[in-house]
């Protein structure tokens, strides 16, 4: 950057400090150059994968209810991100609501709904409209879909007894058969 | 068929300019002319070779060959001609062809000129052009292919790939999805061309200074070279982001021209780097200071071009969260990464070479304003990078938060949004300061200002531009920020006229020539000097119409019947009639007809139209606009609730002084004209005969 | 006596039922365009990135700029409104993070970064400047090292520049 000239007359001393910021400033920008590559390195990553712990939550749902970790515990759960404003979310609507109630009187499986950037009032029709008895709720903040690092909506996620992520669909599902299918293998004797 | 042709020819390309690379890198190692020559003949056939393949392309495009997938992409039936030509640049893979098209064609320009005397550099600026030329390639070649075609699976999905897979046929569908419709204006077909010029005229003057670090000839000599293909490479990119503001006031219907989204940020950081550069080589070319700041600043320039073609919105890619995500990040980060190290290395190994022996002598020299005017734009680059980069930034640290809990309340992870009000909040000081030094900087000379002289010079213009804001704040303003701006606009008209004006009546007087030969001659023997001077005079007249609509705009919105009307400060909007119908090219319109009232009295009638393009389902605002020097009144129709004849709500804003804008913007391209006009004398001063022709070349 | 009584009473449920509907009224006067505007405008679309909320055109932000209505007719005040929203939809809906945790640095950085270079430029300058008459004084360092330079072309050159320099 600015450096200070060749010329006879300066005094040696100030070019240490000189020297010194100098170095500090290549450091500056390696550094930079560093945390832009872990940046981007971060960001290719996508959705949680499979495999993966998931993050940890506690869903507060429209009726109130609290549906955290013990709740979870044990248990398939499959986790779905839906927007009333969303149109393709209206295609596996009645698909999911279907699957839940063939799979709750075992009572090992937890279907929950997170509605996504959307209003109460909305949410709440587009549940009643579909006739949804899974436990809904709004995602907060948007925090737990952040924790997925979800990229919009609709999407699902299923989540084993062991509590690792086994299954993830970006996209709407197409049949009652696909959601039994990704179920199914997860349920154990 | 042709879509081979097309894609035969890009690799051939490819291969063109690797072997130029390795001619080039070789002839100037063992200094043979031939293979120099070789290596500069190679680069020269890139241009009709890529000429070729972009052809191939606008060939596929407005013959609607939709089983190209680039095509399905951008065209549709429904589009005119023009359209489908200019869908060449309306999605990413068609603008990187575009671009490297465009690359070729610059550096086989500057390629056909005459390099006796710089003989050394040729091949550097080859290499370099040519590096740069292949990177794009590659991508177009492997990553973001234009030909690539849609073949049908036997098991009846659709896939894609250049050549045929096995088994599979070739599926040719109907019709396209058509240009997005918000790229359909005038303003946005020519502001990506402008913009990828500017961008890619400036990888000349890097080549040129890559090729001084290795050549060793450090001195001033390849920013004279370089001289007119900065101003050129300015005034383009200049030339793009002000139409990007056009459109944006234009199309994207808020009555607004600058929303710091990350893509227009993208374009203007270069530029800031860019025009730093044009100030500061003007330093080392006068006093031969600041040669190692001026390599950083180039080779920054580069690197930001680099990153701002990947930003911009004809690719797709709306914020650096999407293009972190896609396939091009590492790649295109991976070039960066390595031109920019091996740059800084470069300059490293020339450090000492790039030394300046001469020294600052005053506070107020022309050098040490050059110098702050650098700090100024330099600063705003930083700024404006940290508020692109935090987003995604504080996102990525968020993993930090995850793995030590206990740091997960400060490394929350959680997405933010750095918008205007933190741009704005912080960007209008050094831009201030940026004024400021335009009316300074001119009655300061080099070496020998002090705040004496420049006192002494400044104080006309001073008492002038504050008799301005007397004369303001008698008429009524009181926002201080307005006064501020206005003072320091009305300061540098003063200064500029003065400066025009002294020296013009010097010579009429000198030489007894008419006021006006003498004010024609003078701006001719000076070019630079005059052409900067109007090029400031034009971003002073922008300055004006962006602290008008900044300050002073109104809105207003409301839900009228037909016949009734709505009021914003002077003005009354009176809703006559609405008609909806279908075009011929795909889109139902909404157009809405007013009729506008100034202080009562009728002064015209105004056409808000909503058009809803049925193939991609998106809606367009097009405002109604009248626009005067005074102020503009924009309005909108909008759709919050469904249109009709009883209930169309309108949206209006009321924008002062925004015409001189766009005004200012023809005034800093006259500017860039007469600074960049070649001089009719010669340069150079040449010695007489004694001197053996040793070192021609 | 009985007519005056019925008449009287009359009166009253009419002059009650217009003051119960005037209090009705008083207290749910639609918010308009422009108020909801205000607050719209300085929020951003929770699902699209960097798009103000006044200008967004899809459902979902039709649908929030409604709930701002409905909000300012219940009397909820402009901070109100924007902490529901940022409770409801996360940080990013701000226009400027909200001063905690790491956001601080997105306020200190510009600030810093163009102090430092203020100091860079004072320091560079100082170690520079070399006061006006020693400047005669000394011989002018650019011309001893390169004197001794050969090639004719570099002594070209260096005329060049000196007769540039003008």
């Amino acid at each position: 950057m600015n450096e200070i000239p060749s010329s006879p007359n300066e005094t040696p001393a100030p070019k240490a400090s000189i020297r010194w910021g100098r170095i500090l400033a290549w450091i500056a920008l390696f550094a930079l150059l560093v945390v832009v590559a872990l940046v981007l390195l971060q960001r290719q990553q996508g959705p949680v994968a499979v495999g993966q712990t998931v993050p940890a939550f506690t869903l507060t749902t429209f009726d109130g209810q609290q549906i955290g970790a013990e709740e979870m515990a044990g248990k398939v759960v499959l986790l779905n991100f839906w927007a009333s404003w969303c149109k393709p979310c209206e295609q596996e609507a009645a698909d999911l609501e279907s699957v839940w109630r063939y799979y709750q009187p075992r009572g090992d499986v937890l279907f929950l709904g997170l509605a996504w950037t959307d209003t109460e009032t909305a949410s709440l029709e587009y549940i009643e409209e579909f006739d949804i008895t899974y436990p809904n709720g709004p995602d907060l903040g948007t925090r737990i879909s952040q924790a997925y690092r979800t990229t919009g909506v609709p999407e699902t996620y299923i989540i084993d007894k062991n509590g690792l992520l086994s299954y993830v669909k970006l996209s709407p599902f197409t049949s009652q058969a696909e959601i039994k299918a990704a179920i199914d293998p997860l349920l154990g004797p | 068929m042709v879509a081979n042709l097309g894609y035969a020819t890009l690799i051939i390309t490819f291969l063109v300019s690797i072997y130029g690379v390795v001619a080039a890198y070789l002839g100037a190692r063992r200094n043979s002319h031939a293979l120099v020559d070789s290596a500069r003949n190679a680069m020269l056939l890139t241009f009709p070779l890529l000429t070729i393949s972009a052809l191939a392309i606008i060939y596929l495009l407005i013959n609607g060959h939709y089983e190209v997938q680039y095509v399905t992409e951008v065209t549709s039936n429904s589009m005119p001609l023009y359209l489908k030509i200019t869908a060449l640049w309306g999605g990413q893979a068609g603008s990187l062809l575009f671009w490297s098209w465009l690359m070729s064609a610059f550096a086989s320009a500057v390629t056909l000129r005459k390099w006796d005397r710089d003989r050394e550099f040729l091949p550097w600026v080859t290499l370099v052009s040519l590096v740069t030329l292949a990177f794009f390639l590659i991508l177009s070649i492997f990553v973001e292919n234009p030909f690539i075609s849609f073949w049908h699976t036997p098991t009846g999905s659709i896939t894609t790939a250049m050549f045929r897979p096995a088994g599979t046929s070739l599926f040719i569908p109907q019709d396209g999805n058509g240009l997005n419709p918000l790229l359909r204006h005038p303003g946005m077909i020519i502001h990506p061309p402008m913009l990828y010029l500017g961008f890619v005229a400036f990888v000349i003057p890097y080549a040129f200074a890559i090729a001084a670090l290795v050549t060793g000839r450090t001195d001033a000599r390849w920013i004279r070279l370089t001289r007119r293909w900065t101003i050129v490479a300015w005034v383009f990119l200049s030339l793009g982001l002000v139409l990007g503001m056009r459109w944006a006031y234009d199309v994207l219907g808020w009555g607004g021209y600058w929303g710091w989204d990350p893509v227009e940020n993208s374009a203007f950081m270069p530029w800031l780097i860019g025009t730093a550069f044009l100030h500061s080589v003007i330093v080392q070319e006068k006093r031969g200071m600041l040669k190692q700041w001026n390599m950083v600043l180039i080779i920054l320039t580069y690197d930001l071009v680099i990153f701002g073609t990947f930003l911009t919105r004809s690719g797709v890619l709306s914020s650096v969260h999407a293009f972190a995500q896609s396939a091009i990040g590492p790649l295109f980060f991976g070039f960066i990464g390595v031109t920019f190290i091996t740059s800084m290395i470069l300059v490293i190994y020339r450090w000492d070479d790039l030394k300046s022996d001469v020294e600052m002598t005053s506070w107020f020299s022309r050098e040490a304003l050059f110098l702050l005017n650098n700090l100024l734009f330099f600063g705003l680059f930083i700024v404006i990078f940290w508020g692109v980069i935090f987003p995604v930034l504080s996102e990525a640290l968020g993993i930090v938060g995850q793995k030590i809990p206990s740091l997960s309340s400060i490394f929350t992870g959680q997405k933010v949004t750095v918008g205007p009000q933190w741009y704005e909040g912080i960007v209008w000081l050094p831009f201030a300061g940026l004024l400021l030094l335009m009316g300074i900087a001119p009655l300061s000379s080099w070496q020998y200002s002090t705040a004496k002289t420049i006192g002494r010079a400044m104080w006309k213009p001073s008492l002038a531009s504050l008799l301005v804001v007397i004369g303001l704040v008698l008429v009524g303003f009181r926002s201080l920020p307005a006064l501020l701006g206005f003072w320091l606009c009305s300061f540098v008209i003063f200064v500029t006229f003065y400066e025009f004006w002294r020296a013009a009546w010097a010579r009429h007087h000198a030489r007894n020539e008419n006021l006006l030969l003498a004010f024609w001659f003078m701006i001719g023997k000076n070019r630079r000097r005059y052409g900067g001077y109007i090029i400031h005079l034009g971003m002073i007249l922008m300055a004006i119409g962006i602290l008008g609509i900044e300050l002073f705009q109104e809105q207003t919105q409301g839900t009228i019947p037909q016949g009734g009307q709505i009021e914003i400060g002077q003005y009354t909007v009176k809703f006559d009639s609405l008609s909806v119908f279908d075009t011929a090219d795909g889109r139902n319109v909404a157009r809405a007809v007013v009729s506008v009232y100034k202080d009562g009295r009728y002064i015209g009638e105004l056409h808000p139209r909503r058009d809803y393009y049925y193939e991609s389902q998106q809606p367009m605002t097009i405002a109604g606009v009248r626009s005067t020097p005074e102020d503009d009144l924009y309005v909108l129709l909008v759709d919050w609730q469904p249109l009709s004849t009883s209930a169309a709500t309108f949206k209006i804003y009321h924008n002062p002084l925004v015409w001189w804008l766009w005004f200012g913007s023809i005034v800093f391209i006259l500017g860039s004209v007469v600074a960049a006009w070649p001089s009719k004398e010669p340069e150079m001063v040449m010695v007489s005969k004694s001197i053996p022709e040793t070192s021609k070349a | 006596m009985r007519i005056k009584i019925i008449l009287l009473s009359y009166l009253l449920t009419l002059v009650m039922g217009v003051t119960v509907v005037e209090i009705v009224s008083a207290q749910q006067p639609t918010p308009s365009d422009d108020q909801v505007n205000e607050i719209a405008k300085q929020l951003y679309c929770p699902v699209c990135e960097n798009i103000p909320l006044d200008v967004c055109p899809t459902t979902a932000c039709a649908q929030w700029r409604e709930l701002i209505r409905q909000k300012l007719a219940d009397g909820w005040n402009e901070q109100q409104i924007k902490d529901y929203f940022v409770l409801q939809y996360g940080d990013r809906v701000l226009g400027t993070p909200p001063p905690e945790g790491i956001n601080w640095l997105v306020y200190l950085v510009p600030p810093i970064a163009i102090l430092a270079g203020v100091y860079i430029l004072f320091r560079a300058f100082r170690s520079w400047k070399r006061p006006i008459q020693s400047d005669n004084l000394q011989p002018n360092s650019s011309e001893a090292p390169q004197s001794t330079d050969p090639t004719q072309d570099e002594y070209i050159n260096r005329l060049e520049e000196e007769v540039r320099k003008r």
